[in-house]
C-alpha cells in the first residue's frame, strides 16, 4: 500500500504544475509561429500571380512586382556559392585535415567562432569601407555577394567542420596506410565522404545569406530598382530588401505586396531545407 | 584540428618525377587552404581597422567624454550633439524587453524538451523551433510592424505606431529558438545517473529538472542567455522597421526609439555625403556596438569555461 501524505500529494501537483507551464511555453512559441504564417497567408496570398513575380516594382501597388528582387536574390545566391562554398571548404579542411596542434591553430578556431557573433550590420559597414569604397566596386551585386559571403563564411566553416568531423579516421588510416599523400586521402576519399554533410551546411548557411537585409542597406543596395541588373557593379535589389521598402511605407496595399513577397522568399527557404534535411536524411541510412 | 595520424609524405622522400609532382600538388593544396584559412583573421583585422580607423577622426572632433556620457543625439540636426546615450538606451531596452519574453519562454520550451517531452513530440517541436529560427529577420520586423503593434495599440491605445515594446516582443520571440536550442544542449549534456539518483530518493520531476539538472547545466544555461541577448543587441531588421528612428532617453516601452543598429541603417539610407562627421557616426556607432556584442559573447564563454561542471 503506497502511503500519500499530503506534502507528497502536494509536491507531485507542483510538479504536475509545473510540467503544464512548460508545455505552455513551447505551445505560446508555436501559436506565434502559427499567427505570423496565418497573418502572412490572409495578406499575401491574394497579391501573388504570374504579374507579381513578373513586374518591376512601381509607384503604384497595385502594379508593383518583385522581378528585380526575385532575379537579384537568385543571382546573389549564385555568386555567395561560387565565392563562399571554396573558401569555407578549404578552410574546414585545413583546419581539420592540416593544421597542426598549435596554439595557432587554436586562436584560428576561436578566431571564427567569434567572427559568427558579430552582428550582420557590422559586416555592412566592413563591405561599404573595403568593397564599395576601396575597391570602387560600387553599389553592385559583387559588393553584395562579397559582404554576405564574408557574413556566413564562419557558419559555413563551422558546418563543413562537423561533417568533416563525422568521417571514420578507418578511412584516413586506410588511405594514408596505400601510400596516399594527405591531401589524396583527403581530395579522394575524405571529401566525398563527407559531401552530403557539407552541402547541408552550405544550403543552410546559403539560406541564411539570402534572407538578410541589414548589410545590403548599410551597403546602400536601392530599394527602388525598375530593371535587372546587366553587369556585377549594377544597382541591384534583392527580396529582403524590398519586403523592407514595402513593409516601412504606410499605405497597406503595400503591406500586402510586402506579405506576399515575404511568402516567394519564405517559400524559396523552405525548398532549401527541405533538400538540405533530404542530404542529411539520405547520408544517415548510407552510414 | 588534426588528430594524430602517421604522414606518408613526411617520411617518404621522393624518388621520381612522379613523386616530386605529387609533392608539388601536396605543397600547393596545403599552401591554398592555409590562405583561406587566413582570410578568417583578414576579416576580423579588417573589422576592426575599418572601424577604429574611421572612428578616429570622429572622436577628434568629439570627445570620447561627451560620446559616452551626452544624453542628446542628433548628429543631423542644429544644434548638432553626439551623445550616444539615447542610442544605448534604445538598444537596451528593445533587448531587455526581448530578454524578458525570450527568457522564460526559452527555458520552459528547453526543460519541457529534455526532461517531459515524449521522444516523437520532441523531435516534431525541436523541427518547428529550427523553423522559427530560419525566418529572416525582415519578416520579424514586418510581423512587429504589422501584426503586433495594431494588437498593442487595440490593448493599449496610447502605444505609438513605432514603439519598443513591439520591436522587443516581435525580437523575443525571434531569439526564442536560440536560447531554447542552446539551453537544451546545456540541460541534455547533463548525465542521467544525476537524474535517476533524484527519482531513487523519491524526487518529483519538477525536483529533478529545477534542483538537479537545471543547476548542474546552469553555466550552459547562462551563456545561452548571453548569447541571445547579443544577438538582439546586433539585430537591425526588426528595430528599424518597428521601433522606429527618434533617438530618445527613455523606460517607455510603449514610445518610439532608436537603437545602435537601427541609426546605422537610417544614415545608410540616407543621403549623407562621405568624410563629413555625421557619416563618420556610423563607424563610431558600429564600433560601440562591436564592443557591446563582442564583450556579451566573451562573457558568455567565459561563463562557460569557468564553471563548467564536468561529468565522467
Amino acid at each position: 500500500m503506497i502511503v500519500t501524505s499530503e506534502r507528497s500529494r502536494r509536491r507531485q501537483r507542483w510538479s504536475r504544475w509545473f510540467g503544464w507551464c512548460c508545455t505552455a511555453a513551447i505551445a505560446a512559441a508555436m501559436a506565434v509561429l502559427a499567427l505570423l504564417l496565418a497573418s502572412l497567408i490572409r495578406d499575401g496570398i491574394g497579391v501573388i500571380d504570374w504579374e507579381f513575380l513578373t513586374s518591376y516594382p512601381s509607384r503604384i501597388a497595385s502594379r508593383a512586382g518583385i522581378k528585380s528582387a526575385l532575379v537579384g536574390t537568385l543571382l546573389l545566391m549564385g555568386l555567395i556559392a561560387l565565392i563562399a562554398i571554396p573558401l569555407g571548404v578549404a578552410t574546414a579542411v585545413y583546419l581539420e585535415e592540416f593544421a597542426p596542434r598549435n596554439r595557432f591553430s587554436r586562436a584560428l578556431q576561436l578566431n571564427i567562432s567569434n567572427l559568427a557573433g558579430v552582428p550582420s550590420v557590422v559586416y555592412g559597414i566592413l563591405g561599404l569601407a573595403i568593397f564599395v569604397r576601396w575597391w570602387q566596386l560600387g553599389r553592385g551585386l559583387l559588393a553584395g555577394a562579397l559582404t554576405l559571403s564574408l557574413l556566413i563564411l564562419p557558419t559555413l566553416i563551422i558546418a563543413a567542420q562537423e561533417a568533416l568531423r563525422a568521417v571514420p579516421d578507418s578511412l584516413r588510416r586506410g588511405a594514408l596506410a596505400l601510400g596516399a599523400t594527405r591531401w589524396q586521402m583527403v581530395a579522394g576519399q575524405v571529401l566525398p565522404a563527407a559531401l552530403p554533410g557539407v552541402m547541408t551546411g552550405v544550403i543552410l548557411a546559403l539560406s541564411r545569406a539570402i534572407g538578410e537585409a541589414a548589410p545590403l542597406i548599410v551597403l546602400g543596395a536601392l530599394t527602388y530598382v525598375p530593371f535587372l541588373p546587366t553587369s556585377l557593379r549594377d544597382p541591384f535589389t534583392a527580396l529582403p530588401i524590398q519586403i523592407f521598402n514595402w513593409a516601412a511605407r504606410p499605405q497597406p496595399a503595400f503591406h500586402q505586396r510586402a506579405a506576399g513577397a515575404i511568402l516567394v522568399l519564405l517559400a524559396i527557404l523552405l525548398l532549401m531545407n527541405a533538400i538540405a534535411v533530404y542530404l542529411r536524411e539520405r547520408y544517415r541510412v548510407r552510414t | 584540428m588534426t588528430r594524430f595520424l602517421p604522414d606518408s609524405t613526411l617520411t617518404a622522400p621522393p624518388r621520381s618525377a612522379w613523386k616530386r609532382r605529387q609533392r608539388l600538388t601536396e605543397g600547393a593544396a596545403r599552401l591554398v587552404m592555409f590562405a583561406a584559412a587566413l582570410l578568417s583573421v583578414v576579416t576580423t583585422l579588417a573589422i576592426v581597422a575599418v572601424l577604429v580607423g574611421e572612428s578616429i577622426p570622429f572622436f577628434q572632433r568629439v570627445p570620447l567624454a561627451e560620446y559616452l556620457g551626452g544624453t542628446r543625439w542628433a548628429p543631423l540636426l542644429e544644434p548638432r550633439s553626439f551623445g550616444v546615450l539615447p542610442l544605448i538606451a534604445g538598444t537596451v531596452l528593445v533587448a531587455g524587453i526581448a530578454a524578458v519574453v525570450a527568457i522564460p519562454l526559452g527555458l520552459g520550451s528547453a526543460i519541457y524538451l529534455s526532461e517531459y517531452a515524449p521522444e516523437r513530440l520532441r523531435r516534431v517541436a525541436k523541427a518547428i523551433l529550427e523553423v522559427l529560427a530560419g525566418i529572416p529577420t525582415v519578416v520579424y520586423g514586418y510581423f512587429a510592424l504589422v501584426t503586433v503593434t495594431p494588437i498593442l495599440q487595440r490593448l493599449y491605445p496610447p502605444t505609438q505606431i513605432f514603439n519598443a515594446a513591439s520591436a522587443g516582443i516581435v525580437m523575443g520571440i525571434m531569439i526564442l529558438p536560440m536560447v531554447s536550442s542552446l539551453c537544451e544542449d546545456a540541460l541534455a549534456a547533463v548525465p542521467t545517473t544525476l537524474r535517476d539518483g533524484g527519482y531513487a530518493l523519491g524526487s518529483t520531476r519538477y525536483e529533478v529538472a529545477v534542483r538537479v539538472v537545471l543547476p548542474a547545466a546552469l553555466s550552459g544555461v547562462i551563456a545561452a542567455f548571453l548569447l541571445a541577448i547579443a544577438r538582439a543587441v546586433g539585430e537591425t531588421m526588426i528595430v528599424t522597421l518597428a521601433a522606429g528612428a527618434n533617438p530618445r532617453l527613455t523606460l517607455n516601452p510603449f514610445e518610439g526609439v532608436q537603437t545602435m543598429t537601427a541609426y546605422i541603417a537610417q544614415i545608410s539610407m540616407g543621403d549623407v555625403p562621405a568624410g563629413t562627421i555625421e557619416y563618420r557616426t556610423i563607424f563610431a556607432v558600429g564600433l560601440t556596438l562591436l564592443v557591446l556584442t563582442a564583450a556579451l559573447n566573451l562573457i558568455a564563454h567565459a561563463v562557460v569555461r569557468r564553471y563548467r561542471q564536468e561529468y565522467e
